[in-house]
């Protein structure tokens, strides 16, 4: 059973994390993602759930207050966005290398400077290399079947490991959109009783943890978080696949839309893929053969299977919400561009940097990338291979 | 139940030997004092700010800890207990620990991850009024890296960033006084205490803070040999003049009373508490009559703060 609503992104997130009703959030308010932690307070204040909220001074103190809670054995979780996220930055390592399975529920935004709000991927890509399983979200629907999922990936005896659940600011958090919720019995059903091993608060086992380590020990620590970011491709493969099971919605790691024959694909995370998808039906219509890769795993990477998907098309253009800045493309065109020498597919690629700071990503924008892909592999032009699109320039009219 | 020292010497150790701590640290001396007081059928867990204590107790992969212990970072002892304790509230709701089992939450850092970096999050986790105990241990200055100053370091001291050259007499500011804005933030319980002969004021004071419900904070004099520079033989001794002088006065602030724990008979010049000191060697060179006078006007100033405060 299921029942059809409609709900902003937030407003599913904390649906769901009201069905779950985990043991302790601690959380700070910031935009985009400051609804959450409201609703869930507000779930709580009405016993709609009973979670322990904690109302800390920082986000600093959300993700120590989380590490705290999770190790005392407690299912804990928090939300953040943007500069959020980058103070808690010291504490997302400590959350992965302590092992600690919680759930960070983040709404991206951009980070300063200039200060502003609106979505790009910033802030979670500069996060990607914190040890962190991270998932990310098209829309609202996904963002909370993503959520019900985080819990059973991040417990998994194989895994132990932090789980971030990723939706794109205001573009997903707040435009209110159709969704089908889960019943209550069958998230609890699917998400499971908290059962864990090790803890602070079991009685007569008492646990150290977070010690000074030498470094004899430190290598071997790191090698077996790394050995549990590789087992954690199995294990959200195994989740997503029960979950589609279950509910009848999902993908592994990424969906494919219209690349089984596709000439030219387009590589792209989070809301502007649906951008992309409609931008594909328009260029279908008139002969092109154009696909989208709608990335949803980014940590772990799934390399081999990006390249396996990629191969046979003639191009490909990667799309990054996000300036890495080491002068020739994001994170994704690196992380990809590496995949594909590494599995041998050498088809003709484009780096593009889009979106930043909340700058629309249009069908227009997406058929100008398919078109520089196209002029690339058809007409032998070249292009300088790290772009940016939607850029305004002395010729926009609103500069002029 | 009156307090009878032998039967508290003889309470099984909750920090056992073995660690790396120097000889002559107050920090693990006082340590042990405050789990001395925890009833033996209580468990509990503790909680450490990265600092000397932490990296010489919790050595990977030996722990001296005989209870649950959690280090996460420096800044944030008050944060990550607060969701300790919190996680405690949550699971003893939902039935997932037994009933009779009590846990006590106590949390230990210096006075670098408490009065400086570690200032927010232990503000927020007495505001918000977790059931814990916050214990600083103040050898007033970052004695871990090497002797750098803090804000508890005493005027004129002299560590490796306020070190005293032909152009300076060491730290130049005023110490910051943490369990008066502890008090301020109207938790149930603050203390100020310190190493005495007997071990009573420690023992009752870590006792009454564990066992009030809320937020408590207790502030320890800790010396550091390296830092202050006596003979580690010497570190109960130096605590008794710290008293004695009313440089660290013991008092307790109990539900917004102050209370003074310990009138000196004779109020000992500050002299004798620092001249045990290499940190403040250069305070007896000749020419440098007036920083002591300066030093005794500031201990003074604040001793008579206080007993306004106590309403002697």
């Amino acid at each position: 059973m299921s029942m059809k609503d409609r709900m902003s992104g937030n407003e599913a997130v904390a649906y769901a994390i009201k069905q779950i009703n985990p043991d302790v959030m601690p959380a700070f308010p910031i935009t985009p993602s400051t609804e959450i932690p409201q609703l869930v307070s507000t779930y709580i204040a009405n016993n709609e759930m009973d979670t322990e909220f904690i109302p800390v001074e920082s986000e600093h103190s959300s993700m120590s207050a989380t590490i705290g809670a999770e190790a005392a054995g407690a299912r804990s979780l928090t939300a953040t966005s943007s500069c959020g996220l980058a103070l808690m930055w010291e504490e997302l390592l400590l959350a992965a290398s302590d092992r600690m399975p919680c759930v960070l529920a983040l709404v991206n935004r951009t980070l300063s400077g200039p200060i502003n709000i609106n979505c790009d991927h910033t802030d979670s890509m500069g996060a990607r290399d914190t040890g962190w399983i991270q998932i990310y979200a098209e829309n609202n629907q996904e963002a909370y079947d993503n959520f019900i999922q985080a819990y059973p990936i991040a417990e998994d005896e194989r895994v132990h490991l932090p789980v971030m659940i990723c939706q794109d600011g205001f573009i997903t958090s707040h435009a209110v959109e159709n969704i089908i919720l889960n019943e209550d019995p069958d998230v609890k059903d699917f998400v499971g009783e908290y059962k864990p091993e090790e803890f602070l608060l079991n009685p007569g086992k008492p646990i150290a943890i977070g010690p000074y380590a030498i470094s004899p020990y430190v290598m071997e620590a790191r090698k077996a978080q790394e050995e549990a970011m590789e087992n954690a491709r199995e294990v959200i493969k195994e989740v997503a696949g029960k979950y589609r099971q279950k509910f009848g919605r999902g993908f592994d790691f990424f969906e494919e839309y219209r690349t089984g024959d596709a000439e030219f694909i387009m590589l792209i995370i989070g809301s502007a893929a649906g951008t992309a998808k409609q931008a594909v039906d328009d260029l279908r219509e008139k002969g092109i053969k154009a696909g989208v890769l709608k990335l949803r795993v980014f940590r772990p990477f799934p390399a081999e299977e990006i390249a396996a998907a990629l191969k046979n098309a003639k191009a490909a253009a990667i799309m990054d919400r996000c300036e890495s800045y080491n002068g020739h493309g994001g994170p994704l065109a690196s992380e990809v561009r590496a995949a594909l020498f590494e599995n041998n597919v050498r088809i003709k690629v484009l780096c593009y940097t889009y979106g930043l700071g909340g700058r629309d990503f249009t069908v227009e924008s997406a058929y100008n990338v398919f078109d520089e892909l196209s002029q690339m592999v058809n007409d032998g032009k070249e292009f300088k291979q790290h772009r940016y699109i939607g850029l305004r320039s002395s010729q926009s009219p609103e500069v002029r | 139940m009156p307090y009878n020292l032998k039967e508290v010497m003889n309470k099984k150790e909750r920090l056992t030997p073995g660690h790396r701590m120097c000889a002559g640290c107050g920090a693990t001396i006082g340590v042990r004092a405050v789990l001395r007081a925890l009833h033996e059928e209580d468990r509990a867990v503790i909680g450490n700010a990265t600092g000397c204590l932490e990296v010489s107790t919790y050595t990977y992969p030996y722990t001296s800890w005989e209870d649950s212990y959690i280090h996460n970072a420096f800044e944030n002892a008050g944060a990550t207990l607060s969701g300790v304790e919190t996680a405690y509230r949550a699971l003893k709701k939902r039935g997932r620990l037994p009933e009779n089992e009590n846990f006590k939450f106590i949390t230990f850092g210096g006075d670098g991850g408490t009065y400086d970096i570690g200032f927010q999050s232990l503000s927020g986790a007495m505001e918000r009024g977790h059931d814990m105990v916050y214990v600083c241990y103040d050898n007033g200055a970052y004695m871990n890296t090497g002797i750098q100053r803090s804000s508890a370091t005493p005027m004129y001291a002299d560590t490796t960033t306020t070190p005293v050259g032909s152009a300076s007499n060491g730290k130049m500011q005023k110490r910051k006084d943490l369990a008066s804005i502890i008090a301020e933030h109207n938790v149930p319980y603050v203390a100020q205490t310190t190493l005495t002969k007997d071990f009573k004021d420690i023992y009752k004071k870590s006792e009454k803070a564990i066992y009030t419900e809320g937020a408590c904070f207790l502030n320890l004099l800790a010396p550091c040999p390296r830092g202050w520079r006596y003979e580690t033989a010497d570190v109960m001794e130096i605590c008794r003049l710290a008293v004695d002088t009313c440089y660290w006065p013991l008092f307790e602030v109990d539900h917004g009373n102050w209370t003074l724990s310990y009138e000196p008979k004779r109020k000992l010049p500050i002299e004798d508490f620092l001249r045990p000191q290499g940190r403040f060697k250069h305070l007896f060179k000749p020419g440098n009559e007036d920083l002591l006078v300066q030093f005794q006007e500031e201990v003074d100033r604040r001793w008579e703060d206080l007993l306004y405060k106590c309403a002697k």
